[in-house]
């Protein structure tokens, strides 16, 4: 395998010295761009006292392409599919090479305290939010007490 | 205003536009008397235009930018940007610049703090915030903007953004959220040869979208653009058939095949109601339907269309429902769908399944049309090998033999031409001057198969038909230009009334 980059290599230094509150990334011991990722649900959120697992991987040319991030948590959230891939434009089209795995996860981090209907990925849960954003809400906390809870 | 149009003549040299012209002319009318294509006089259905070589708008850009520079006083780099996001309206960008000169900069994405020159830096104690590189002597770069990344991950960024994602002129700094712009300056400073000419190709590019009077040849790697003053507005009263100098006939305001003589709105609306009604259609054209005169179930079989009622004997038109007598003994004459003899026929119960009659009487033969114009390329490349065969048979000589190809050009034309007429009748209303336009397109619609009749004869008669051949050809050719000429003078005079709004 190829050296691990020095950008990798200071990141992750940082993301352990410094943890971000809240949320915790671990890279794998055999693969070193491979992260274990947890983001506890924001306050006063449908997902407040839920901890989520993701998965992020570094591609090949990182950071000039994205992180490559997924739920592996169960979770009932407009922006977030069945499959736990997520909607966000700073993982796609507003991507920068500046931006690091650390502002990336509180970017997520503050997607599950403002979920967005209007740009959906999960149709039908958007769906939901916008009819009826209370029977909705109450979804997500259900989701978040059986799936979310260790 | 006349500045801020495309390319007046200065904009090229005579030599250039010599060329486009001629190479044009040699392209479809090679040598044949009977098409000599009358240049001074434009018909009533031909639009101006010229076509423009990548390396011709490029110089174009190029000139504007120059003399904006000169006017306000700023490098060219940066005043190709401001242009760009003044969509190439000078005058505008002029005046606005003289009153505001720091928010134009600004919102161009131009920092105010020109005074800056760009270029690449060793800075110390720099740490790349991309690699996070350190070392001594690291080579950076920055935009006006002063946030500074390593030549290295700059070069790797702008090759990304230009190669991978196909951004050109909108192409911000590294740093999240920082709208500054890189301009060409920095491209050429950071990028190797090959990224900077694919900038300049994307660049080029937006220089031909944003302009409403350009528009580039749709055909497959064709890189000439086509200059054509027919705004949006015009579409209602002209169709402006524009040919570009690799051979494409193509629509200016849609950007289409050729689609003389029907209206871009109504091919619109007419390929709409084709994808919408195929199924209900085959399913309706599929069925059985009852005699006019005693109503008895009847199936039709075979292609023909020439029924008999099984119960009655009553012979009629499969197609109008109307009488078969009335039809003579050749198809061609169930070109019109007689309104009024049709109503007699179809009582009001068939309604709906008439109006599906109808479109079909105008589909089937589109599509027969579109059918044959696919076998266009087959007819072209069968004619060659028919020339090659005929040289060395009657030894005539490649010259001579080039009345083939004439024929061949002229038939793919006017099926083209034929299948829009459908499209163009199925819509119109009838008025005192419809018959005209039902004649002139049964008179080419003969004319077209009396000579894709001839053309397929066998070799060893194509020698002794080369003269019946060449009148033939000029022959279509004028019913083509009659009757594109009757229709786009109606257009212009808004004569034809249409069973729908153009606009
Ligand atoms: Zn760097
Ligand atoms: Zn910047
Ligand atoms: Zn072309
Ligand atoms: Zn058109
Ligand atoms: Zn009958
Ligand atoms: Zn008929």
């Amino acid at each position: 395998m190829a050296a691990l980059p020095k950008r990798i290599i200071k990141e992750t230094e940082r993301l352990v010295a410094d943890p971000v509150p809240g949320i915790n990334a671990t890279p794998h011991e055999d693969n070193l761009r491979y992260f274990d990722v947890t983001i506890h649900g924001p306050a006063s959120s449908p997902y407040e006292e839920g901890i989520f697992r993701l998965e992020l991987f570094l591609p090949e040319d990182y950071p000039m392409s994205p992180p490559k991030i997924r739920f592996l948590t169960k979770i009932y959230h407009p922006n977030i599919d069945k499959l736990g891939r997520i909607c966000l434009d700073v993982l796609k089209t507003n991507w920068s090479p500046a931006l690091q795995i650390r502002t990336i996860l509180l970017s997520i981090q503050a997607l599950l305290g403002a979920p967005n209907p209007e740009d959906p990925l999960a149709n039908d849960v958007a769906q939901r939010w916008k009819e009826d954003e209370k029977a909705a809400i109450e979804t997500a906390r259900e989701w978040t007490r059986t799936h979310a809870t260790v | 205003m006349s500045d801020d149009d495309f390319m007046s003549d200065e904009d090229f040299n005579d030599e250039s536009l010599e060329e486009t012209d001629s190479e044009f002319e040699d392209e479809t009318y090679d040598d044949d008397r009977y098409l000599k294509y009358d240049k001074p006089q434009r018909k009533s259905y031909e639009v101006e235009f010229r076509v423009y070589s990548d390396s011709q708008i490029q110089k174009a850009q190029a000139e504007q930018i120059e003399e904006v520079s000169n006017i306000l006083g700023l490098p060219s780099e940066q005043c190709a940007v401001l242009m760009r996001h003044f969509k190439w309206q000078k005058e505008r960008l002029i005046e606005q610049y003289l009153n505001s000169q720091e928010e134009v900069l600004g919102a161009a994405g131009l920092d105010t703090n020109a005074a800056r020159t760009l270029k690449i830096e060793k800075v110390k104690g720099f740490m790349c915030d991309i690699c996070c590189n350190d070392e001594n002597g690291l080579e950076t770069f920055a935009l006006r903007c002063d946030h500074r990344y390593c030549v290295e991950c700059y070069t790797v960024y702008l090759e990304q953004k230009i190669k991978e994602e196909g951004e050109s002129g909108r192409i911000q700094c590294p740093c999240e959220g920082c709208s500054t712009l890189v301009d060409s300056k920095a491209i050429k400073l950071l990028a190797p040869k090959s990224v900077s000419d694919r900038y300049q190709v994307l660049l080029n590019r937006t220089y031909v979208d944003d302009k409403d009077n350009l528009r580039w040849c749709p055909a497959p790697n064709c890189e000439y653009a086509v200059d054509c003053a027919i705004g949006p507005k015009q579409l209602t009263t002209i169709v402006p058939t524009v040919v570009c100098s690799c051979g494409h006939h193509f629509c200016f305001g849609c950007g289409l095949n050729d689609h003389q003589p029907c209206p871009c709105a109504l091919v619109k609306k007419w390929i709409k109601k084709c994808e919408d009604d195929s199924e209900t259609a085959n399913w309706i054209s599929a069925n059985t339907k009852e005699c006019p005169k005693c109503l008895a179930t009847i199936e039709k079989n075979g292609g023909c269309n020439h029924m008999t009622c099984r119960k009655c004997k009553h012979e009629f038109c499969w197609v109008c429902m109307g009488p078969w007598s009335e039809h003579g003994t050749s198809w061609y004459n169930c070109n019109r769908f007689e309104e009024k003899a049709g109503v007699d026929a179809r009582d009001h119960q068939a309604k709906s399944r008439a109006s599906l009659e109808r479109y079909l009487h105008y589909y089937n033969r589109y599509a027969n049309h579109e059918q044959s114009a696919k076998l266009d390329k087959d007819l072209y490349l069968k004619t060659e090998k028919k020339m090659t065969l005929l040289q060395s048979q009657s030894g005539m000589s490649w010259i001579e033999v080039q009345y083939l190809d004439s024929a061949s050009k002229v038939l793919q034309q006017c099926r083209q031409t034929l299948k829009w007429t459908y499209a163009f009748a199925f819509y119109l209303e009838r008025n005192n001057l419809t018959h005209i336009f039902e004649d002139n397109q049964k008179d080419l619609e003969m004319a077209v198969e009396t000579l894709s009749e001839l053309f397929e004869r066998p070799v060893e008669q194509l020698a002794s038909l080369k003269v019946e051949m060449m009148d033939k050809t000029a022959y279509v050719n004028n019913r083509r230009i009659i009757l594109l000429d009757d229709t786009a003078k109606g257009l212009l005079e808004d004569k034809w009334n249409f069973t729908v709004d153009l606009n």
